[in-house]
């Protein structure tokens, strides 16, 4: 800080001439310009704007001049100031900038070594299709019903139309529990739960069931003793199979997209009358003929089977507690596994049930 | 049930120009699904021909063979220049001058696929083959070379379409309700309908009846055998060939020829679906009594086995004893033989359930039992057996009895109402009550329409039809299936998933986002994998639920431990290459219950009460949901970063931890007393309010080394039910406070038997509501800590909710806190 200049003497005033302050910033500016590096730079700015710089004693200078001299003066050497001051700032900051540039380029690393440090988990696409279905028809306002593996025969059978004399139960090929009196199976299909469904709840009724089921097959390439289903079954009053093939084209519009439908053809079921069995249009082909014909997925179909359905048989109605004068529903079941293996093209279904990891991994955690 | 499309035209008026696969797809969408189309005779092509034999020479050769040297004549299109016949060796000698025969000529191809051509052979040139029934892909004549019966054919014809050798088939897939469909009859009927055209019922034969019966019969049980008919037929000539074209329509439905009078009965049966019996009458001794089986009785059937027949069984008997399972199979001492001329025909009608019983029981599937088992028309009897008599008479001479012996009477035909809008209703297709009136009664039914409801008499050969749904059905396979709208139904608001529901949803994302692979296992397993977890003798987890038909017997029933899947498929995985692993499951274990009782079974004419319904539960094993996980390798893989860092223990610890803290349940973890197949000290306990729910830590070497994982394999398995049952509605609430944290570290050394959660727990206690943490940061043994014991590291955080702590306050917490650590587990500062 200068004080006032009370022992000024003006016979040396002569530094204060226009000149000699432009010489001063001259000098000051092509010193901040060559500087090039910040240590530099602030050498720069304690030779030519420090208080012992020129420019610094200059304005000390000023206070002693004549009132009219002081006023020129401290104008020259205030602007020269200005100059100088504004020079160092913005070279401070450019500077700065080609500093840190200089760091950040010295820090550079290789981005594309790896960095799987944590190893990724997975979930199972029979686990995480079961989700999506039960979303998609959770949205619809059903809900998810679950029941026990290891089922009474007359849940598995009976409830549903099949007798013990009936010859689709044989049939099926079911593994019974020991002693065979114990009346116990592995259930052979998830409809077991639509019985316990019916039998403790009220309609209206609309559930689906998605689950793991068990038929004596040999674990091939196309078959597996363990597979999984999802069934789903409506009592209100007044459902009929439009209402049926109405949920199932949402379902698979849902599932496959927009313009997915579906066709019913004849079948039977103990426990559905009338019964159908349900083809979906190709998702790979669409039925287009132009496509048709070479499509590997539908064998030139223009559908794949995609499970069996129908209206709920009276008399099913009628072993679990519903009232078939007041109500009507139906009922349908897919398989999970082939629609997995039909949809990623999985040439062996054993792929699904031997653990590698590999085949678990690429589906990650939802589909 | 196979479909040979020319056989089908005999009975129905199909447009000339119908594609068999048109067809198909019309039978379809009848419910008679199309499982393939076999064309028959398809391999054939090229000149097949009739040809004469004109001289057949026989040359012995240095082989010890005779061969014929044979000059054909072909006919003028197909002789050689200048019409001369051909000539052609033959190694076969079934045949001579003047016999027609099969000759495929130079340029045809035979099955196989075998191209013929004129080749040297036997110093001759051979110029085609004479074909026997083999290589023409046809019933072999048991002679070997075809010859045509005189006048049968020209010379030169097509030998092709002569022996009916290509024909499209249709093998279509017949639901159990259809059995009607079992018959060419019964498909005709149904393609008529499909295509509106003319249908010519094969059983619509005359049936004379002079009352003078046949061969007497008593039916014991007319429950199970509502209808029996005889027949029969005296002076049949039992050398008679079977004519070709029967033989060839056996083969292609699959059937092998065998004589041709059991080829008629086959015939009659694929023809109107009646299954038929003949008995050489010579053979049976009085009269043929239809009765339940006797303790001890045996029948030798007609595929050479001696069977204990049972009470369950119907059995055909006459005064020998048993001569056939009834509606099943024959037996052999009564069987149509070589010699027989004397025939009784049996066509009888037998009840379903009787047949199928009789058929499991026995493990004993015939044509016949198919029929049986899903339901004959029982008015068919005495035409089937006015057929077959027809069709011996004709082919084999003799002469049928006048009349016939029939002991019963068809079921009365129930009558079905329903309301004449239930198929409309049912379908959502409006079909007015006419149409679906048109509709049944186009498939025989009788049909009464009053008062908007119809009243229904279904055909005899309609069993199945017994409900109106029944009904319905029919009505809408005849109006369409592709006719049914698609109409979305408004489901009640629903109240989504579960709260179980969405839980077990969390512990699969915490376990993915943990880095465990999810697998899926069969629950399949048994005492060897027992072995392998090194489970003693009585543990409670080699209590099985048992099945009485497992697919191994290695794997005899359902697992008790999901590590036995778990651990085949991480040794799968190891075994592929696979260093670092880490894979999780849930899924159920199958827990017998210590007091077994049986399932009840009830009727379906109601529900069960809640009581009855509760009963199932009660009998059922338990079947908690479980998760498993296991892991060897890296958990962290070494790399330019540095080491990497192996599985341990803590890590199946640490995931556990992660699933319960995801699903807000205080999880305690232990050291106790550890079981197989752990690693007795390097594994936790971990209990929910108290109670055991798992284990989680190394798996112990033998085991290890018993499932050929690596050793330091480590595992966790815990009930996930009850571990989501302790899941509260509401999380924790979040606390905390905006005053400074005080921090202090002590160093506490105790014996190495002492749990650090123990120490850790007496601080927490001692620091009180101050102390907001206690974080163990190290553990360390060795110089300056005594033998035998160890040094913990805590870090605490100390921090009141409404004033900034004093140095003072921060120091009493501190030593409170040690102060209890040092009472309740022998805690010692370290200065």
């Amino acid at each position: 800080m200068s004080g006032p200049n009370s022992d000024y003497d003006p016979v040396e005033v002569s530094p204060l001439h226009a000149e000699e302050v432009a010489a001063m910033r001259d000098a000051a500016l092509a010193a901040i310009a060559a500087a090039d590096t910040l240590e530099t730079l602030k050498q720069v700015r304690l030779d030519h704007a420090g208080d012992r710089s020129p420019l610094g004693l200059a304005n000390r200078e000023i206070g002693a001049l004549p009132p009219q001299a002081r006023k020129d003066a401290g104008m020259r050497v205030g602007q020269a100031r200005k100059a100088v001051s504004e020079a160092i700032a913005e070279r401070t900051a450019a500077l700065e900038v080609e500093a840190e540039a200089r760091m950040l380029a010295d820090e550079t690393v290789d981005v594309t070594l790896p960095t799987d440090r944590t190893p990724a988990g997975a979930r199972h696409p029979l686990t995480t299709i079961q989700e999506k279905v039960a979303d998609i028809f959770v949205a619809m306002g059903w809900e998810v019903a679950e029941g026990p593996e290891v089922e009474a025969e007359w849940l598995n059978f009976d409830a549903l139309n099949l007798g013990p004399d009936h010859p689709a139960r044989t049939m099926q090929d079911t593994f019974w529990v020991t002693p065979e009196k114990a009346a116990m199976v592995l259930r052979t299909h998830t409809s077991p739960v639509q019985a316990r469904t019916m039998l403790t709840r009220k309609p209206p009724i609309y559930v689906i069931a998605p689950g793991r089921v068990f038929r004596t097959d040999e674990l091939d390439a196309t078959h597996s003793p363990v597979f999984h289903q999802v069934e789903g079954l409506a009592i209100d009053e007044g459902l009929s199979m439009a209402h049926l093939k109405g949920t199932l084209d949402h379902f698979a519009q849902a599932i496959y997209g927009e313009g997915m439908t579906t066709r019913f053809r004849p079948s039977y079921f103990p426990f559905t009358e009338p019964s159908a069995e349900m083809d979906l249009l190709c998702y790979v082909c669409h039925n287009d003929p132009a496509e048709v014909a070479d499509c590997r997925t539908c064998r030139g179909e223009g559908w794949v089977e995609w499970g069996g359905c129908g209206v709920v048989n009276p008399r099913v109605l009628v072993a679990n507690g519903v009232d078939p004068e007041r109500y009507s529903g139906f009922a349908f079941g897919i398989g999970l596994d082939r629609t997995i293996t039909g949809r990623y093209d999985i040439a062996d279904l054993r792929d699904l049930f031997d653990g590698d990891i590999r085949f678990t991994e690429p589906f990650g955690v939802e589909i | 049930m196979r479909v040979p499309v020319s056989w089908l035209r005999d009975y129905v008026d199909l447009p000339a120009d119908l594609t068999t696969a048109a067809l198909a797809d019309r039978l379809t969408m009848l419910d008679l699904k199309l499982e393939e189309i076999v064309s028959a005779g398809a391999e054939l092509s090229g000149p097949i021909v009739v040809g004469r034999v004109l001289s057949a020479e026989p040359e012995p050769q240095k082989n010890g063979k005779t061969i014929n040297w044979c000059s054909v004549d072909v006919g003028p299109v197909h002789n050689a220049e200048g019409n001369e016949p051909r000539g052609i060796v033959c190694g076969a000698h079934n045949f001579g001058a003047g016999d027609l025969v099969v000759v495929a000529l130079p340029g045809s191809v035979l099955p196989g696929p075998f191209a013929i051509s004129a080749r040297k052979t036997y110093g001759h040139v051979s110029d085609g083959m004479i074909c026997s029934g083999a290589e023409l892909g046809t019933a072999g004549d048991p002679d070997g070379i075809i010859v045509l019966p005189e006048g049968s054919a020209e010379v030169g014809a097509d030998a092709v379409a002569l022996l009916g050798l290509r024909d499209e088939v249709l093998d279509l897939e017949v639901n159990p309700d259809r059995a009607y469909a079992l018959s060419m009859r019964g498909v005709a009927r149904d393609a008529a309908i499909g295509y509106d055209v003319a249908f010519h019922d094969p059983a619509a034969i005359d049936v004379p009846d002079d009352g003078s019966g046949a061969y007497p019969v008593v039916v014991d049980d007319a429950l199970a055998c509502p209808v029996f008919v005889t027949r029969t037929v005296t002076g049949f000539d039992p050398t008679r060939q079977t004519p070709r074209w029967m033989s060839r329509r056996l083969e292609l439905m699959g059937m092998r020829p065998i004589s041709l009078a059991v080829d008629v009965t086959n015939y009659v049966m694929l023809e109107l679906g009646q299954p038929i019996h003949g008995y050489d009458r010579d053979a049976l001794q009085g009269p043929i009594t239809v009765r339940r089986g006797r303790a001890g009785e045996k029948v030798t059937t007609l595929d050479d086995v001696v069977r204990d027949v049972t009470p369950d069984d119907l059995l055909i008997t006459d005064e020998s004893g048993p001569i056939g399972l009834a509606g099943v199979m024959g037996g052999q001492t009564t069987e149509l033989a070589a010699t027989t001329t004397n025939i009784v025909i049996e066509a009888a009608h037998f009840d379903a359930p009787t047949i199928a019983r009789t058929a499991r029981l026995q493990k004993l599937t015939s044509e016949a039992s198919r029929r049986f088992e899903r339901g004959v028309d029982p008015q068919l009897p005495p035409y089937a057996a006015q057929r077959v008599a027809d069709l011996l008479v004709a082919l084999g001479g003799g002469e049928i009895s006048a009349g016939l012996t029939l002991v019963g009477a068809a079921p009365a035909l129930p009558q079905v109402s329903l309301a004449a809008d239930l198929p409309a209703r049912i379908s959502g297709v409006a079909i007015a009550a006419d149409t679906a009136a048109l509709a049944l009664r186009l498939n025989g039914c009788t049909v009464e329409q009053a008062d908007g409801t119809l009243h229904v008499v279904p055909p005899s050969w309609r069993p199945d039809l017994t409900d109106p749904y029944d009904m319905v059905e029919e009505v809408l396979r005849h109006v369409g299936y592709d006719q049914v709208p698609s109409v979305l139904p408004h489901a009640p608001a629903g109240r989504g998933l579960t709260t179980q529901q969405r839980l077990r949803r969390r512990v699969g994302l915490v376990m993915a986002g943990a880095g465990y692979v999810e697998v899926k296992t069969f629950p399949f397993a048994g005492p060897a994998d027992f072995d392998r977890l090194h489970l003693p003798d009585d543990d409670v987890r080699r209590d099985q639920v048992l099945l009485e038909n497992p697919l191994s017997a290695e794997e005899p029933g359902l697992t008790t431990t999901l590590l036995t899947g778990a651990l085949k498929a991480l040794a799968l995985n190891v075994g592929r290459g696979h260093d670092d692993v880490a894979i999780f499951e849930t899924g159920r274990v199958f827990l017998p219950k210590d007091e077994a009782s049986d399932a009840p079974i009830y009727g379906v004419d109601r529900a069960p009460s809640d009581d009855e319904f509760a009963a199932f539960d009660e009998a059922l094993p338990e079947q908690p949901l479980h998760l498993v996980l296991t892991a060897t390798g890296h958990r962290e893989p070494a790399g330019w970063w540095g080491q990497g860092r192996r599985v341990q223990w803590g890590d199946a610890v640490d995931a556990v931890r992660r699933v319960a803290d995801a699903v807000h349940v205080p999880l305690e973890v232990r050291a106790g007393s550890i079981p197989a197949p752990w690693h007795p000290g390097r594994t936790a306990e971990l209990l929910v309010a108290g109670e055991t729910v798992g284990f989680a830590g190394e798996l112990h070497p033998r085991v290890c080394r018993d499932y050929g994982v690596p050793a330091r394999t480590v595992a966790t398995e815990i009930d996930l039910d009850r571990l989501l049952a302790a899941a509260p509605d509401l999380g924790r609430r979040p606390s905390f406070s905006a005053y400074p944290v005080a921090k202090e570290d002590v160093s506490l050394v105790v014996a190495n038997r002492v749990a650090s959660q123990d120490v850790a727990d007496a601080l927490a206690e001692g620091g009180g509501d101050l102390l907001e943490s206690v974080r163990l940061f190290d553990v360390y043994t060795g110089e300056q800590v005594p033998e035998g014991h160890k040094s913990l590291a805590f870090a605490l955080r100390m921090r009141a909710h409404d004033r900034t702590l004093t140095e003072a306050e921060a120091t009493a917490v501190r030593d409170a806190a040690v102060a209890r650590a040092a009472e309740v587990t022998g805690a010692v500062q370290r200065a």
